[in-house]
Order: structure tokens, then sequence, then C-alpha cells
């Protein structure tokens, strides 16, 4: 009795989907009050390598229209049936067709799907998905890469003419041979942190540059060295500098390939490794430069419990007020990526920094200027309809590359 | 030749790399992605390394009875059992990671609450980093005591029952003094990844090389 009472359930639920199903498929008539997706139009999408068309629409409804559930997306090539592509959520009115293909000139028709039925938009323009050999919204990149490394080169080449080049002095390098010396004095090891981070993060490289000058400094005074890495190609590369630098200063037998050695990839993991290694070895002087996190206090407080001079530099902004507040001297920003420069004092090096500054002469000039002519447009005019403060928006949203 | 290979190796992939940011079509469209392919290939194989090298390590330091040589036991022990539940998930399971398998249990029950303490223990730092940062001993650190009392007055529901300046001194601070720093940093520190980056690129910068 049970078992015919559920096969009988099961034949009204599968009665009713059907009967759901061919209400909710059902193409609606045209001229009712069922909202329809109009001004359809595909376009290439620009700056791309070809394969994509942009598809977009507007939403007709009227006070009578039923919701729209969603649409989906329809696609046909010249002499071919029109097929479904993809679909998207009723909030939306575009629809990027990723899978086109070069040569083929495609319409589109957007099917709106309401509870009573669907109905389908007037097809498309003809669309054909290009590829472009320059991507347009990227001029401003390239113009201001140009620039910088035309100041940069023009440096390197005045530096290699013999020019005297100034730079001003960073505290935190200039520490880097006290620090090394210091723990010579007091027989104890350096450690050097090179953060959390793989060797395709510029921080890592930085890190990895000013590793050499330490292990190099380190390798004279006949100091321990202690390296611990996150990242197995960051050790590899690590144990290649600090080799390279016990080689350069005639001291390759004395060096250790265990000194560089890998912890773990996990933040928190590494985090605890790096603190007990500090808790135990009582390095004397503790370098944290390159890429940190949330673990950057948690090390520099750490360090600085064992009383150890630290020596920190990173270009996280969310990171630099925990290095400062907690390190005896912290590289900020762009110094760390000075430092390789500013430590060999090679005058080659030393120009590209100079390049990079007069980069950043520009751009503050650029940003007082602007600001100075929005300013007056705004006393020109408050409502931003004069020519000055539209010529400020017009220059900022192509700075932007908005 | 152990060097100049290298340097022109590196020469290529950069110059191509920029000139793939500005061109999109075909060869250099995909580019990018085509070498992230690479990288996480290579760096999977390093993996091997970085584990042969904890394990080495490790044991030399138990064979050598040196400070703290119970923990590499552990840490060894350990190393073991995350393969072995890991392996013990896959065949029974299909997958280390189905959520009933051993090693889920590992991680769920052992390495995130490991994660969680170690984390926790910045609210600590943090305390004993602001005292000494806030002492007022010179003008500089007296304007940072200032503005940072004013922040934290001005973010809790206390600052704007006292009065209306908190909430409002701080929305300033944040939006345009400390805004302002910030963003003076993130130029300098791009256009000197720009630099760092010509310098590798043109093989001025080798100290990265052996």
């Amino acid at each position: 009795m049970g078992h015919r009472r559920l096969v009988a359930t099961l034949v009204f639920l599968g009665v009713l989907a059907l009967v759901g199903g061919s209400v909710a498929a059902r193409p609606l008539e045209e001229g009712t009050s069922a909202p329809c997706a109009c001004s359809v139009s595909a376009n290439d999408v620009p700056d791309d390598g070809g394969g994509a068309i942009s598809v977009s629409w507007d939403l007709a409804t009227t006070d009578a229209s039923p919701s729209v559930t969603r649409f989906e997306i329809l696609r046909y090539a010249t002499g071919e049936e029109p097929v479904s592509i993809g679909e998207v959520l009723s909030t939306n009115t575009d629809f990027q067709d990723v899978n086109a293909d070069g040569g083929t000139i495609y319409q589109y028709i957007v099917r709106t799907h309401t509870r009573d039925g669907f109905i389908d938009s007037v097809p498309s323009d003809a669309a054909l998905a290009t590829a472009q050999w320059f991507a347009h919204g990227r001029a401003p990149s390239l113009i201001a890469l140009i620039l910088v490394c035309g100041s940069i080169i023009f440096f390197i080449i005045r530096a290699k003419g013999g020019a005297e080049l100034f730079i001003r002095k960073i505290p935190g390098l200039d520490a880097v041979d006290d620090a090394v010396g210091r723990a010579t004095e007091m027989g104890r090891p350096v450690l050097y942190v090179p953060g959390i981070e793989t060797v395709s993060e510029v921080g890592t490289l930085a890190a990895l540059t000013i590793l050499g000058h330490v292990a190099k400094k380190v390798a004279q005074h006949g100091t321990p060295l202690l390296v611990p890495t996150a990242d197995p190609i960051v050790m590899t590369t690590a144990q290649e500098i600090v080799k390279q630098a016990y080689a350069e200063v005639g001291q390759s037998d004395r060096f250790d390939p265990s000194s560089v050695f890998y912890l773990t990839y996990d933040q928190f993991g590494y985090t605890a490794g790096v603190d007990g290694i500090m808790v135990r070895e009582r390095p004397e002087a503790v370098f944290l430069l390159g890429y940190f996190a949330a673990e950057s206090l948690i090390l520099a407080e750490t360090a600085h419990e064992i009383g150890a001079i630290q020596i920190s530099g990173t270009k996280e902004t969310s990171q630099l007020p925990f290095f400062v507040a907690a390190c005896d001297y912290t590289l900020i920003g762009e110094e760390i990526f000075a430092a390789s420069s500013y430590l060999s004092h090679e005058p080659i090096m030393l120009g590209s920094l100079k390049g990079q500054d007069l980069i950043k002469i520009g751009i503050v000039y650029l940003i007082v200027t602007l600001v100075i002519a929005g300013s007056i447009g705004y006393a020109i005019s408050p409502d931003g309809t004069s020519t000055l403060s539209r010529a400020v928006e017009a220059a900022a949203l192509w700075l932007t590359g908005s | 030749m152990k060097r100049s290979v290298p340097l022109i190796i590196t020469f290529l992939t950069g110059f191509f790399l920029v000139v793939a940011f500005f061109v999109p079509h075909e060869p250099f469209g995909e580019l990018e992605q085509r070498l992230l392919v690479w990288f996480a290939i290579v760096s999977g194989f390093t993996m091997l390394l970085g584990i042969d090298n904890l394990i080495r390590s490790h044991a030399r330091r138990i064979a050598r009875t040196n400070t703290g040589w119970g923990h590499s036991i552990v840490l060894l022990m350990g190393l073991v059992v995350t393969v072995v539940v890991g392996v013990i998930g896959f065949s029974r399971l299909g997958s280390p990671f189905h959520i009933h398998s051993p090693f889920m249990f590992v991680y769920t029950h052992v390495i995130v609450p490991l994660q969680g303490t170690m984390f926790a223990l910045l609210a600590f730092f943090i305390a004993s980093a602001s005292y000494r940062a806030f002492r007022a001993r010179n003008t500089v650190a007296t304007l940072l005591l200032i503005s940072a009392l004013i922040v934290m007055l001005g973010r809790i529901p206390i600052g704007a029952a006292i009065s209306d300046f908190f909430p409002a001194a701080q929305e300033w601070i944040m939006d345009v003094p400390q805004l302002a720093a910030k963003r003076g940093i993130q130029i300098g520190a791009a256009l000197g990844a720009v630099s760092m980056s010509l310098r590798i690129i043109l093989g001025i910068e080798r100290s990265y090389l052996s």
C-alpha cells in the first residue's frame, strides 16, 4: 500500500515538473507586457589578444511586466542556428563571450526569461573578434615607463662618464656595518630573515641583493650567519648568494651550507620557527628585510626582547608602522630597493637612484600643478564646469587609465 | 659564460614581459600567464628541495644532539605523520582534502589552532611596541602619541560620547596626513621597484647571481 502511494506521488511530481517546465520554456507572444532586452549591441573587446566579444543590452519593462529571472545569450554565425553560450543574472545587462573564433562574424540574441516564459531580442549587429597590437588603455603607462627608464639610463651614462652623484645618507644602511661588528664582538650570530614571499615578489629580490652585502661583511669578520627561509626557491638563491659572498672575500672554506635553510611555507609556522631561533641562538643583529605581513611585529618584538640590534625594511605600508615602532632602524619603502646601490657605492648603481629621484621630483611637480589648477578651477566655478576643472579631471582620468 | 648566460636569459625574459604588457596580440598576449605556469611547475619541484633540506638539517641536529634536538624529533615525526595521514585519506576517500579524511582532522585540530595561537600573540606584542613608541621622548614621538590617542578615541563609541571632535578628527587624520604619507611611500616604492627591475634586466644589478 505504502509502495503504491510512493509511486503515485512520484508520478504526480513528475507530471507537475513537466507542466512547470513547459510553462517556463514557453515563448511569450510579441506585444505582451513581458520585459525584453532591447538595443542589443555586440562589439570586439578592445586592447585584447582576440577571441572576445562584449555583448550589452538595455532592459525594457513596464509596471505590469513580470520580473526577469535571468538572461540567456545565444550566438550564431551566418547560416547557423543560434546556440546558447551562457547565462547571466537578471541584475546584469552585459556579457563577455570569450570563446569567439577570430575569423568568424557573429550575431547575438539575448533571451529574457521570466516565470511565465521567455522572449527573444532582435539580433545584434554583426561583430568580429580581433586582436590588437597595442593596448591603447596602457598608453600612460608606456609614457611613464619611457620617462622613468630614460631618466635612469641618462644618469647611469652620466655616472659612467665620471660625474659626481650625491646620495643622501640612509641611517639604516649605514648601521649594517655596526650591527655586524657588534655581533662579531659579542661572539653571537647574525640572523637574516628575507620575508615570507617567493622570488617573484620584488621586495624579496631586494632583500636577496642586500643579503649579498651582509654576507660579505659576515664572512670578513668570521661571524656566524643564519638565514631561515619560507620558500625553497628563496633558499636555493640565498645559498648561492651567501656562497658567492664568502668566495669573493676569500673565505670559501668558512661557508656553511646549512646556515641557509628552509623552515616552512606556512606564515605562522615560519614565524614560530624564526622566533624559536631568536630565543635559542640569541643573535646580536637581526635583519628583517623583504615582504612581511602580520608576522612583522611578532618577529620585531621578539628580536627586541632578546636585545638584538634590528634593521628592518619593507615596501608594505601596512607593516611599516610596526617596524618603525619596534626596530632600531627601518628602511622605508624605496630605501630597501636603494640599499644594494647605496651599499655597493658603484657609480652606475648610484646613477639609477638619481634617475628615479628625478622622476619623483617630476611627480611632485605634477601633483602640485594639478592641485593648484584644480583649486583655481573650483574657485572659478564650484560646480566643476569651468574649462580648467574639466582639463584637470580629463588629465587625472587619463593618468589613471580610466 | 657562467654569468653571461643567466644575464642574457634575464634580459630577454624581462624585455619580452614588458613588451607583452603593451602588446596583447599573439605571441606576446599570453606570455605572462605561460611563464607563471612555468614558475608554478619549477616552484613545485623546488618544494622537494625544501623538504630535503628540512630533513637533512634536523637529522643532523638529532645525530649531533645539538641544543633542542628533541624539537627536531617532534618536527620529523610531524612531517611523517602528516604524509601518512595524507596518503591514508587519498587511498580511502579519494582525496586527502576530503572533509572526513584524517589529514583534514590534523589540519583542523592541530595546524589551525597553532596558527591561531601565533596570531593571537600579536595582541600582546602590539601593546608592548605601542608602549615604547608612544613614550613622549621628543616632539615627533609626542605628535605620534597625540594622533594615536585621537584616532583610538575617534574609533570607539566612548570617543563620540565625549565629543564629536574625536570621530571627525580621526577621520581627518586618516584621510589627509596618513593617506598622503602612505601614497608618498607607495609612489617612492613603485619607482624604486621599477629602478631595481631595470638594473636587473640591464645586468647592472648582479648580486643575486652566484
